[in-house]
């Protein structure tokens, strides 16, 4: 019986499909089909719909006519626009950098050994799980003109005699969005520089230290060159995060006040969405992409840079 | 486990066939599909009401009865107010989602292309209710048609602390703007300021900001709907006069309130007065044991209301019109008809309109007469909102335009800038830049 079966077996040949997957280029393209469906479905097309909505006069329920660059003329034009664009790379340049500075301090200490350091860890990520609207709306009451409990705070402490105008006031505004997209982002850091951190391997510093070399120089020539391509990822996720950043803002200020919080993706929703302009927020929206595809090229050919040293 | 027997399962099959075939040939004797695959559901949007008892009569006895009464289901559903405008357009967009959606002031110019005219309904209703104000006809109905059915004013009113204004010699609410910056600004003195909001907020903001530049004399544009005209020295004394007003009297921490910022901060007895719906009244009436003065005494003896004040061109109110459109997406529209038709139906209204209190005031002229406004004399100066507001894109028509304007929070923002340092001129001329884009489009 068994050698029966094992003859028909021997005999049985694949079917066509199976031997053309044999084929490593059949082979490739059906591997890489569901994931360039979903890219096309839910990247490529909605970006093309952006880009043919943005040349259009589509208004909400009107879809409108072809209007070449007229929108992104207007756009020129728009004081609130440009308020934006600073606003959007003054944030994201800001809180990367604080971001960076202190998920790297805390990455450092998280990689000690300590008691209790799996909880430690654990907690830290916190701000990161929480859903960001849920996490904002906390913050938004801590920073409420009447009721909140850091000027409270400061006031019982004699820091301050007045009330501090935490989101009524534009720069004081801007710092609270940050304070918060730092608070949020952190633990990103933070976790993924730690992951780093323990790919390095001790008897490196080990022996600089052996070597001679105080702790500074051994962070600086030792612990952070072999740390940089996986900061470089991270910053850049980040990077693409903090850029496009919208609930944040939204719940915090809603773009204000007077607008002076609006970053890109709330300027295009306040425009597209409340006020129904949909091919000027489209167009608003769009604008995001040549500054965004900048950054990430120079940041890519600079990992690239790093990693073929 | 009890064995299936063949003969058992072809009795069952053959009962359901005689069911089926009954039903069906029930189906085509009446030529009506059955009941349960006629139930249609209306989904009905509307804001969460400042009035929490109002939306709790809506889902537990006006909606029930509604769906007993037309054998229909409704799907009620409330959200913030600042949210309508996001949800509206995306349920156009995407062709779907609720068959009626709540408007706020003109707003239903943007939306006229994707709305059923509900013309008939509307003028129905007028006939049966002494006539529609001209207020809520010019925002509902383009001339064309009714893009909407009319439905409520929120009058905006300020609420007041007497014994705080009593307190600073003022025993009656200031007749001018430059009257009530004195009273602000002693009132700010003895740590109760002037709550305001400027930020970007549907009802308060605006219905502050608009009627105050009228009072002015300012004005978006020409009665051509065309000429923009905002850059006028009217205008320009009133930017200059907010600033001072701002930092004389109000509290400054309210540039970026929304509408719930000044009833909270009323309630805790932070503000002594605010432009605001009836709803902090209403809130103290609700808890009086929650709401109590500084002296142990219930806060609502101690609220009044008042128009706003008079400018050099005259007094003026602006009121959040709320509406509802059909959409033209909607399967339901006959079904959504009857409904609005039942739910403006008198003893219907009527429920809902006593549960507000007066915080609502109906768009049509009968409802002055109702008990409601002389039950309670602190809510008397709510009775003829809808009768004496005036729509934004004065002097023009409230269209498309002068929504968009509104949207954009334009006068708010003109406001808000100069209040932040701006020079009034400045300030004018940005919201004239920002006015012609629209208008000249």
């Amino acid at each position: 019986m068994t050698v029966t079966a094992l003859g028909t077996a021997r005999v049985r040949r694949p079917s066509v499909r199976l031997r053309r997957l044999e084929d490593e280029r059949w082979l490739a393209l059906a591997l890489l089909s569901p994931t360039a469906v979903l890219l096309g479905l839910f990247i490529a097309y909605p970006f093309a719909e952006g880009v043919l909505l943005s040349l259009s006069s589509a208004k909400v329920g009107d879809p409108g006519v072809f209007v070449g660059l007229k929108n992104f003329a207007k756009l020129a034009d728009d004081n609130i626009f440009w308020t934006a664009v600073w606003n959007t790379f003054w944030y994201t340049g800001v809180t990367t950098v604080f971001k960076l500075g202190l998920g790297l301090w805390l990455a450092m200490l998280l990689n000690r050994h300590f008691r209790g350091k799996a909880l430690v860890r654990a907690f830290i990520l916190l701000p990161f799980i929480i859903p960001t609207v849920l996490s904002t709306f906390a913050w938004k009451w801590m920073f409420d003109p009447t009721f909140s409990v850091i000027n409270w705070s400061l006031f019982h402490l004699g820091f301050i005699k007045a009330r501090i105008n935490w989101l009524g006031d534009p720069t004081l505004a801007m710092t609270s969005i940050m304070i918060v997209n730092i608070w949020r982002g952190v633990p990103f850091f933070a976790i993924s520089l730690l992951a780093g951190l323990q790919t390095i391997s001790p008897e490196l510093n080990e022996a600089a230290a052996i070597d001679g070399a105080r702790p500074w120089a051994r962070f600086w020539y030792v612990t952070w060159p072999l740390l940089l391509p996986v900061t470089m990822v991270v910053m850049l996720f980040s990077v693409i995060q903090t850029f496009a950043d919208f609930q944040l803002v939204y719940v915090m200020t809603g773009g204000g006040p007077a607008n002076a919080t609006h970053l890109f993706a709330t300027y295009a929703y306040q425009i597209g969405i409340v006020s129904g302009l949909l091919s000027e927020g489209a167009a608003v929206s769009l604008a995001m992409f040549p500054f965004l595809f900048i950054i990430v090229v120079v940041q890519l050919l600079y990992i690239r840079r790093v990693e073929t040293r | 486990m009890g064995q299936t027997k063949r003969r058992s399962v072809i009795k069952l099959a053959g009962s359901a066939a005689a069911v089926a075939s009954t039903g069906m040939a029930g189906i085509l004797a009446t030529g009506r599909t059955p009941a349960y695959a006629q139930t249609k559901t209306v989904h009905w949007l509307r804001w969460v009401d400042f009035v929490p008892a109002s939306d709790t009569l809506m889902r537990k006895e006006l909606m029930p009865q509604a769906e007993k009464d037309l054998g229909i289901k409704i799907n009620f559903e409330t959200v913030n107010g600042n949210d309508l405008q996001p949800r509206t357009t995306a349920a156009i967009q995407s062709g779907t989602g609720p068959d009626l959606i709540q408007a706020f002031n003109n707003t239903t110019y943007i939306y006229g292309n994707s709305v059923v005219d509900l013309s008939d309904l509307a003028e129905d209703l007028g006939k049966r209710e002494g006539g529609i104000y001209k207020y809520a006809r010019s925002i509902c109905s383009d001339g064309k048609m009714f893009m909407s059915m009319p439905w409520a004013v929120i009058g905006a009113m300020i609420a007041y602390r007497k014994s705080w204004f009593d307190e600073v010699g003022a025993t009656s609410f200031p007749k001018t703007w430059q009257e009530y910056r004195d009273v602000a600004k002693k009132l700010k003195a003895n740590g109760h300021p002037v709550g305001q909001t400027l930020g970007h907020t549907f009802g308060d903001a605006p219905t502050f900001t608009y009627p105050y530049l009228w009072s002015w004399g300012g004005k978006e544009v020409e009665a051509d709907g065309k000429t923009v005209a905002i850059n006028s020295k009217e205008t320009v004394e009133s930017v200059k006069f907010m600033a001072g007003f701002w930092k004389d009297g109000c509290d400054e921490g309210a540039l970026a309130w929304d509408d719930t910022n000044n009833n909270r901060a009323f309630l805790s007895q932070t503000i002594s007065a605010t432009l605001n719906g009836a709803s902090i009244y209403i809130e103290t009436l609700r808890k009086p044991d929650q709401y109590q003065t500084e002296k142990g005494t219930p806060m609502n003896k101690d609220i009044l209301h008042s128009p706003l004040p008079a400018g050099p061109a005259g007094q003026y109110g602006m009121h959040l019109l709320q509406s509802d459109m059909l959409m033209k997406y909607s399967k339901n529209q006959d079904a959504a008809k009857e409904f609005l038709k039942w739910i403006h139906a008198e003893k219907n209204f009527e429920k809902w309109f006593v549960s507000q209190k007066g915080f609502a005031t109906p768009c049509t002229a009968k409802w002055e007469e109702h008990k409601v406004w002389t039950e309670d004399p602190v809510m008397a100066p709510f009775k003829v909102a809808a009768r004496l507001g005036q729509a934004p894109g004065y002097a023009g028509l409230p269209n498309g335009k002068a929504a968009e304007a509104l949207s954009k929070y334009i006068v708010t923002d003109m406001y808000a800038k100069a209040v932040q340092g701006m020079p009034a001129e400045d300030a004018v001329k940005w919201a004239e830049g920002e006015l012609k884009k629209i208008y000249s489009a």
